[in-house]
């Protein structure tokens, strides 16, 4: 069901993102209005939204351990998976942002006669992950070009790398290959995988078709169905200098829909599951050092647990007689009750 | 305690195929043995907890108060603007599927929703209907429900089907910790009076006696002088029995199973033979005669009034510092909670051995010692004369239990001690130990004997691993340092492995221990006959 959601929302998008192209009263709004929209969404949502987590206390210091504790001099700490400070926390949380060290853990149960449980290495979904998230990371920096006069001295190189294998005209870039490779994969994993496919919502297939409906058209539109570049810089360069205007000429229907859905993206993000990528540096099992015991973590509401415990005074009184039959020490010797 | 399904007929009824089914349209459906009785009202009353009443889950009528989802959503009002993590573990999940396989419920049931992914699932759909624009406008897309009893009945049922174990958050790229989201749902539940009566019951004789079996001071005194005198039949030496003694050193801490269960109290008999040995000026509490917390299982508020006694009782008694004996969740809560729910232990001192002179610098402000880290330094200093040979009868291995494991990261310790008293040790498979260690499947309030074929499903993956070494290596005892483990693996491992026994570190420590003046031991401390000695 949520595939087809995903997919009748993504051609409705599609339909909207080429009426902006061809109506001609409607080109301003789909490439001047639509943009400022969605990049405000953007960043107004994200910000919100990491305003709203950090006014929730982190009550607790709860880190998950994944490695040896720091306690005695002659035991080897693992100070990355274990961190006990910030230095090692930062390692802990870099390895995660930067190479997704939890994913690459994954395994893979299976039941087998005996019977018999095995856990394989299964690291295919920490690739394709991976590999998205770097290619997309990289394609919107190569986009740089785009964006800003004079072009960022990291464009150029990136460029070159990415399109190391210098095959086609133009040279083909490794990161439109492999994005297409890992939207692929996740979402096909989403299709067949059974049980992903038991714990999928329409907004999990919708971001994966959003997405890739982006790297399509701007494929198709670099390799494919050339737009005028100059037309296309010129409109970025106006609306980042707020002074936009549109050369409705060169501008093609693909551009429309590559930029249309650009958009949906950024409008779509901070209400979605896509915040993890900010979530992710809050979360608190990951982002905390496990000095448990060496510093004393406070939090600001715990006068609220308001129930009292039972004190020894309580607990004497009532036991005093079979306490004192044991030969117990007592506090005191009889409970005066007045 | 039985199950009449034989354990290869278990095995095949998991399948990891989930129904066709959407698991929103899927109500929950109560199977026996696999859920735990409601609470006793009588508990409930005791420690002021709401709704008590006499109810069971299998009733059609829960007799909940009229305004219950009321109460619910504005309670989860209130944890959202409390808890950071509950927020973000709401609204990060990606749905990658990594947590899924990860859980040792859904591994020995197959039922999808024991996939740590749907079990939060659970509750994030009913956030994102109240509480989320996406939810509000669009139910469908978002994944969101209304609270309905329905739902309440499927949180009941598999908030109380996990053991709060922390593996699967080991595997989540976001770091997302299933065992804060059942501690939250479980204290949602409990404003309504939805709670179990293995939490409840021994919550509220906790809160009376100080420890969950309800043990009164008398007994407590006799149980440790029972220890003391069976030490002797097997020692020759009578050690010390110190109870509420003023002024002692150290305030030594266990979970009151140490001294009521077995084979836990081999355990017991373990650290009583060392203190002695090394001449440590300790004192037991009978008032902290529980360092267990099951308020940890059910809300923070209770958490906290029952760990409160343990600094109240090392402030009365005028210690120095503490010593914490061999548990899981209580460590969880003495390492993670104690110091914010009821610190700052300014009235300790920093933990110094006195034997070795070791400064625990890791637990300054804190000031309690785990019993590893104090005999692995023991050990290292060579303060104790050790005997491997007296362990040659067993060939063990080592079961990392969650919360040591996932929630301070305490491996080498207990290793490090087994190294130096046994001879014969095999390490199960490396995806079953130290920080992905399985569950017993029984942790977490869930050890009942109502639940026993959900038990023996959760702890499938744990029987199995050891199965594997038995098989392999010879294996014969598993060893571990909580007291659920100790109280539940032997029934799992009946079942999946007969044969394999169940022990504390401590226990096999005091096996090994030469004591001064000790007559020859005939037997380890639970009246084995010792391998025979080979005569030179």
């Amino acid at each position: 069901m949520g595939i087809w959601f995903s997919l009748v929302a993504l051609a409705a998008l599609t339909l909207l993102g080429l009426i902006g192209a061809n109506v001609p009263g409607l080109n301003y709004v789909f490439a001047v209005i639509i943009p400022y929209i969605a990049i405000t969404v953007f960043i107004v949502g994200i910000i919100v939204r990491i305003v709203i987590w950090a006014r929730s206390p982190v009550p607790f210091r709860i880190p998950t351990t994944g490695g040896q504790q720091k306690s005695l001099s002659f035991i080897k700490q693992n100070r990355l998976d274990n961190p006990s400070s910030y230095l090692g926390v930062l390692g802990r949380m870099a390895l995660e942002v930067l190479f997704f060290r939890s994913l690459f853990r994954n395994t893979k149960a299976e039941l087998k006669e005996g019977p018999n449980l095995t856990y394989g290495a299964n690291k295919w979904l920490w690739l394709f992950s991976l590999a998205f998230h770097w290619s997309f990371l990289i394609i919107f920096l190569r986009h740089f070009r785009f964006f800003t006069q004079p072009i960022p001295f990291f464009v150029p190189y990136l460029q070159e790398i990415d399109g190391f294998f210098q095959i086609w005209v133009p040279i083909i870039y490794i990161t439109d290959c492999v994005i297409v490779a890992a939207l692929s994969y996740l979402f096909f994993r989403r299709v067949f995988d059974s049980k992903i496919r038991y714990i999928s919502l329409p907004s999990d297939y919708f971001p994966l078709l959003l997405i890739s409906g982006i790297a399509i058209t701007g494929i198709l539109m670099r390799y494919f169905f050339k737009t005028d570049l100059v037309a296309v810089k010129e409109l970025m360069l106006g609306i980042l200098s707020f002074s936009p205007s549109v050369h409705a000429v060169g501008l093609s229907s693909w551009f429309y829909l590559h930029l249309f859905f650009v958009c949906s993206l950024l409008i779509y993000f901070p209400m979605s599951k896509l915040v993890h990528l900010t979530g992710i540096f809050m979360s608190p099992t990951r982002n905390l050092a496990n000095t448990n015991r060496m510093v004393r973590h406070v939090n600001p509401w715990i006068d609220e647990l308001k129930m009292k415990p039972h004190t020894y005074e309580e607990y004497e009184d009532e036991f005093r007689t079979v306490m004192k039959g044991a030969g117990m020490p007592l506090d005191k010797e009889e409970s005066h009750v007045s | 305690m039985s199950l009449k399904m034989k354990p290869e007929e278990l095995a095949q009824t998991i399948s990891y195929k989930p129904p066709k089914k959407h698991w929103i349209d899927n109500p929950v459906e109560y199977k026996k043995g696999t859920y735990n009785y409601g609470g006793n009202p009588e508990s409930l009353k005791y420690v002021h907890q709401p709704n008590p009443r006499k109810w069971q889950p299998y009733d059609e009528d829960w007799k909940l108060p009229e305004n219950w989802k009321e109460i619910i959503l504005e309670g989860f009002r209130e944890r959202i603007d409390k808890f950071r993590s509950l927020k973000l573990f709401m609204d990060i999940c990606v749905r990658c599927g990594a947590c899924a396989d990860k859980c040792h419920f859904f591994i020995g049931s197959g039922d999808p929703k024991n996939m740590p992914v749907l079990r939060a699932e659970l509750l994030r759909a009913v956030y994102r209907k109240e509480f989320t624009l996406a939810g509000k406008l669009m139910a469908g897309m978002a994944g969101a429900t209304e609270l309905t009893f329905d739902v309440l009945k499927e949180w009941f049922y598999y908030f109380y089907q996990c053991t709060q174990c922390r593996r699967c958050s080991v595997f989540c790229p976001y770091g997302i910790d299933t065992a804060e989201i059942t501690f939250l749902a479980r204290e949602l539940m409990n404003l309504i009076g939805v709670n179990i009566d293995w939490v409840m019951t021994p919550v509220s004789n906790c809160h009376r006696t100080g420890n969950h079996l309800g043990i009164q001071p008398h007994g407590f005194k006799d149980s440790i002088e029972f220890a003391a005198d069976d030490l002797e039949d097997l020692t020759g030496i009578r050690v010390e029995t110190p109870i509420n003694k003023k002024g002692a050193e150290i305030l030594f801490v266990i979970p009151s199973a140490d001294y009521f269960g077995e084979p836990h109290y081999f355990t017991l008999l373990g650290y009583m033979a060392l203190f002695h040995e090394i001449g440590l000026d300790f004192t037991f509490s009978s008032f902290a005669s529980e360092g267990g917390n099951f308020g940890s299982f059910v809300s923070h508020e209770l958490m906290k009034a029952l760990n409160a006694k343990i600094y109240a009782e090392a402030k009365r008694l005028k210690v120095k510092w503490i010593i914490g004996g061999e548990c899981g969740h209580m460590w969880r809560v003495l390492h993670q909670y104690m110091d914010t729910l009821n610190g700052p232990a300014d009235f300790l001192e920093v933990p110094k051995s006195p034997i070795t002179g070791t400064v625990f610098e890791n637990t300054r402000s804190t000031k309690m010692v785990h019993i590893t880290e104090f005999t692995a330094d023991l050990i290292k200093n060579n303060k104790i004369k050790l005997d491997k040979s007296r362990n040659n009868h067993w060939n063990a291995t080592f079961h990392d239990s969650c919360n040591p494991a996932r929630a301070m990261g305490l491996f080498e310790e207990p290793r490090y001690i087994l190294e130096n008293v046994l001879n014969n040790f095999t390490e199960m498979p490396d995806n079953t130990i130290r920080e992905q260690t399985f569950c017993c499947g029984s942790g977490a309030g869930l050890g009942t004997e109502e639940n026993f074929e959900m038990r023996m499903r959760g702890g499938f993956p744990r029987a199995n691993a050891v199965k594997y070494v038995a098989e392999n290596n010879g294996v014969n005892l598993l060893t571990c340092i909580c007291a659920i483990d100790k109280a539940t693996l032997p029934p799992l491992l009946q079942y999946w492995v007969p044969g394999v026994e169940v022990a504390g570190i401590h226990e096999l420590v005091g096996n090994a221990l030469v004591m001064k003046g000790e007559k020859e031991r005939m037997t380890d401390l639970r009246n084995n006959p010792l391998p025979r000695k080979e005569v030179l």
